[in-house]
């Protein structure tokens, strides 16, 4: 039953990532004027660049093989020449990737400390604790990661100078410092969906009745607790908490740009200003992919953690 | 005695009248929320006649110069007048995603509506490119429609539309489903009323609460994410007036010394958010209770 | 003292027997609702002697749940508890710790919703063998010996497999069953059963109806077996209690009670139910609904509105109980209304001739 399951996700995944694909690819089209003229970005080419563009694309064939081309080069590493820096996509890419990818992780690890932190106190323990929970999280949820970004560089960079306001670091060490107000920028508001749904969660588990059932056998209360209550209240935690990482993703290009960070995300917004498409379209496919790749280890998690799952997809 | 009876009392649509109603229910926190979203809509309204200084005629030697005289929040970059310029870039900043809204709710309702009412291959034709569209999250869907049709704002709404649509429709296909299967449903179909009648009169008047909710919600998650890509540059363009791009435009001077004119437009946007974000979650929970 | 109370107090001795395992003495009630105290149970006594099946019948709001969560110290937080629970003759409310757990082994609750009451992401085995382990250091192969075990007395077969599953693998009746098993294995004296068959259907009630029965007897357990059905408890108990508004309004040894009823109340319910073997133009019915104990003033009898039988007297203050032959009632008129409370002899406009037999 639950291999039916995770079959059935990873078909889904696949057919995600096609479809995703396809309309990245397909935006070639989309652009106002013919191919050449969207991936030369406007600018006026010498003819031999031209037709080195239509070789490499593949624009003399039908639109279906130019896809095919376009994707199993893709697949094998090759991601098309920027038209700007006239370099490998593939190689630029790599060079910033570990940027958003260090900082996704940073910021993660913040959202799964300290977001579960807060919601596991304020669900286990009503009163003041709670209350303050449930307001600061209320607050910190609205606010977009830009305006967070803002404010903590004015208040933390600028004011007290305790972290440096832009760019990257080093090495590690210094990478840390140059991290840290971006990765609580990026994380202040998944940070305060993730405590508000993992306070809720626990409150519901424990007035469950198979709790009551526990309790009139006399288990003591830590048992009970971990046992019946955090174990059950996992599955929702553990949904809310991969969907929120997923997001991260692209909300990274924000914080990024903000940041003066050399990111993927920051990147794509600059190719985007330049209509640099092959750009675009590679970062596009990484992004998405690593976005859909968590969210279906999120479903695979739900699965492990719920026996109940059968065929359907998880309920939000 | 008479033998007829009524096996089914048809339920009657709702009413426009409910909407205050439907306010009240949702306590002080939820009013307080209304009356912020009504002072926004309002200022988005007019704002540019509000405006006591222009919003958009630069003065370089007035730059970042901090509150004096009868300029309350001070100069920005280029020398306007902060308040004048937020309250003429409420109307960018309001009116992106009430578009988003408005196009993501009627496809998603739509989609939802036939997917509930037809069930079997549609729906799971329906329900599985839904999931598909989930892939893409809005902000990136945004980025490449601006590197494709070049930035501005008609084609960040169109995509943050295409982005959204997938998760109304998920839950509104939950409600609709739950509504299909009622008897008075049955009833009318007996009666022979047609399947659009149905949808139209019945199945939806229905769940609006819901959809109310969802708009709300989705209200605060567009403009968050219009703002942002404004902010990037790839919505509004400057010079024009925007809260987002204020932020961008105004990032500078927080090195400088002088936060304020992009910390004032970051307020504003909390503001509006938190109020749709509460007034939100009220009215979800509210179409929740009624099920 | 009257001869009314004298009455009680000889009566009681006997509808008792001696060293009751346990003991509830005036129990009282009120949960915090909405910010203000309602109560649920008023005065409530009963007493449940060594391998004695007592049962507790009553509407919904009547208090039965509540009574049996009450003596499992499983009320709500905020609740206010006055009167005494003796088991064994230890005072419940006071104890704590390891005697609190002690505790928790020899009574056993046995819950209505089987498949709401059972953990859903962990297996049978786990749920079942969880007590043994925890509370009595027993170790996990032997636990698990021992719930298969228990498996196969209650009727369910290939236990070492069973353990193994998920509860959502097994039926509502099976659940049950598990449930009953998982009671029986700490080896408890007293059994609350809140309705263990509610939620099941008709046919799988009676399986575990049976199945509870057999092993109670079996096992020499008490149980205190709550539920709406009049005819269910006074099957399987020995004696049964009826409850309306949060009190008991009356106590009867079960062979007696739909004869030769002592309350309106209980002759009404039992009136109520359809028999199959007579036929009726119309259903019989109390007029009127249930009240909550909270909504029952304290100036006057609970059941005077909805009673055909009410005169001035059940309006002037609330009933105590009295002993009559054996039971006890709470009822102003119990002694005028002896013997004239038969089924279908008290319903103004109830069939007339009506029923086959009169």
């Amino acid at each position: 039953m639950r291999l039916a399951f995770i079959a059935r996700r990873l078909a889904m995944l696949i057919a995600s990532l096609l479809v995703a694909s396809f309309v990245i690819f397909g935006a070639l089209y989309l652009a106002p004027g013919n191919p050449i003229a969207a991936l030369s970005g406007g600018r006026s080419l010498p003819p031999s660049s031209l037709r080195v563009l239509e070789a490499r694309y593949h624009l003399n064939q039908p639109f279906l093989a130019q896809y095919w081309h376009w994707l199993s080069n893709a697949v094998h590493g090759n991601l098309g020449i920027s038209i700007t820096l006239r370099e490998n996509v593939t190689t630029l890419i790599a060079s910033r990737i570990w940027t958003t990818a260090g900082l996704v992780l940073y910021a993660s690890l913040i959202i799964l400390v300290l977001g579960i932190g807060m919601g596991l106190l304020g669900g286990l323990r009503p009163g003041l604790l709670d209350t303050s929970v449930l307001v600061s999280s209320a607050v910190s949820a609205a606010i977009p990661s830009f305006v967070a970004a803002i404010m903590l560089i004015a208040l933390f960079a600028v004011k007290l100078r305790w972290f440096p306001a832009l760019g990257n670091g080093t090495d590690l060490l210094s990478n840390l410092r140059h991290f840290t107000l971006p990765a609580f920028a990026l994380a202040l508001s998944s940070l305060a969906i993730v405590a508000r749904v993992t306070r809720s969660a626990i409150r519901e588990e424990a007035d469950r009745e198979h709790v009551q059932t526990a309790v009139s056998r006399g288990i003591p209360r830590r048992q009970l607790v971990r046992r019946h209550i955090l174990r059950n209240a996992a599955i929702p935690i553990t949904t809310i908490s991969g969907i929120t990482i997923a997001s991260l993703i692209a909300v990274a290009a924000v914080v990024e740009t903000a940041f003066s960070l050399n990111g993927l995300g920051a990147y794509l917004v600059t190719s985007a200003q330049d209509k640099d498409l092959a750009v675009v379209q590679g970062i596009s496919l990484v992004l998405v992919t690593a976005f859909v790749v968590i969210n279906v280890a999120v479903d695979l998690a739900y699965a492990v953690l719920d026996p109940r799952v059968s065929l359907g997809s998880r309920a939000t | 005695m008479s033998t007829a009876v009524p096996l089914v009392t048809v339920r009657a649509p709702h009413r426009g009248g409910r909407a205050v109603g439907m306010l009240r229910g949702t306590g002080p926190a939820g009013v307080v929320s209304a009356v912020v979203i009504g002072v926004a809509t309002i200022v988005a309204a007019i704002g540019p006649l509000l405006a006591p200084y222009s919003p958009t005629l630069p003065n370089l030697a007035l730059a970042f110069v901090g509150p004096t005289g009868g300029h309350v929040l001070g100069f920005d970059y280029e020398g306007r007048d902060v308040l004048s310029r937020l309250l003429a870039g409420a109307q960018s900043s309001m009116l992106g995603p009430l578009a988003v809204v408005i196009g993501a709710l009627l496809a998603g309702t739509l989609l939802a509506v036939i997917a509930a009412w037809r069930r079997g291959l549609a729906d799971a034709v329906i329900s599985s490119g839904l999931d598909i569209l989930f892939a893409f999250p809005g902000i990136l869907l945004a980025v490449l429609a601006a590197a494709v049709f070049g930035a501005g704002l008609p084609a960040a709404a169109i995509s943050l539309a295409i982005a959204y649509m997938p998760y109304v429709a998920r839950v509104l296909r939950g409600a609709a489903l739950k509504e299909r299967s009622q008897p008075y449903v049955a009833a009318l179909e007996v009666q022979g009323a047609s399947a659009t009648t149905i949808c139209l009169r019945h199945i939806v008047p229905n769940i609006m609460p819901l959809i109310v909710a969802q708009a709300t919600i989705l209200f605060g998650y567009a403009m968050v994410d219009l703002a942002a890509v404004s902010f990037l540059g790839l919505g509004v363009q400057p010079p024009a007036a925007n809260w987002g791009v204020m932020i961008s435009e105004n990032q500078v001077g927080i090195p400088q010394g002088y936060p304020l004119p992009a910390l004032a437009a970051g307020a504003c946007i909390v503001a509006v958010v938190i109020a749709f974000n509460v007034l939100g979650e009220r009215l979800f929970e509210q179409a929740q209770a009624r099920q | 003292m009257s001869a009314v109370q004298a009455g009680a107090g000889a009566a009681e001795a006997t509808v008792r027997s001696a060293e009751p395992l346990l003991e509830v003495d005036g129990l009282t009630v009120r949960l915090r609702v909405e910010g203000a105290q309602r109560s649920v149970l008023r005065d409530v006594s009963i007493s449940v002697s060594p391998g004695e099946a007592v049962g507790l019948v009553g509407e919904s709001g009547s208090g039965k749940s509540m009574t049996a969560r009450a003596i499992d110290r499983l009320l709500p937080r905020g609740a206010e508890v006055s009167g005494q629970i003796r088991f064994g003759g230890a005072d419940v409310m006071a104890l704590s710790g390891a005697a609190l757990r002690g505790y928790r082994n020899q009574v056993a609750m046995i819950f209505q919703d089987p498949r709401a009451h059972v953990n859903p992401v962990r297996r049978i085995g786990d749920f079942m063998t969880e007590a043994l382990r925890t509370n009595l250091d027993v170790p996990p192969g032997e636990a698990s010996r021992r719930a298969a075990d228990m498996l196969g007395q209650v009727g369910i077969a290939d236990g070492a497999r069973r353990l193994r599953q998920y509860p959502h693998e097994l039926s509502g009746g099976m659940l049950q069953r598990v449930m009953i098993a998982a009671a029986l294995l700490t080896e408890p004296k007293l059994l609350l059963a809140d309705e263990p068959t509610t939620a099941l259907d008709v046919t799988t009630q009676a399986e575990v109806m049976a199945i509870l029965d057999d092993l109670r007897r079996e096992f020499g357990l008490a149980m205190l077996f709550i539920t709406h059905d009049l005819e269910l408890a006074a099957a399987i108990c020995d004696r049964t209690a009826v409850m309306y508004a949060g009190q008991i309004v009356e106590v009867r040894e079960s062979a007696l009670l739909h004869d030769d009823p002592l309350h309106p109340y209980t002759a009404a319910l039992s009136a109520a139910r359809p028999d199959i073997a007579q036929t009726a133009q119309r259903l019989a019915a109390i007029p009127g609904r249930p009240l909550s104990a909270f909504e029952a003033p304290d100036s006057e009898c609970a059941f005077a509105p909805r009673c055909p039988h009410a005169q001035d007297i059940c309006r002037a203050e609330n009933p105590e109980l009295i002993g009559l032959d054996g039971g006890l009632s709470r009822c102003a008129r119990a002694l005028d209304l002896r013997g004239r409370l038969l089924p279908g002899h008290l319903l103004p406009g109830s069939a007339e001739g009506g029923h086959a037999d009169a």
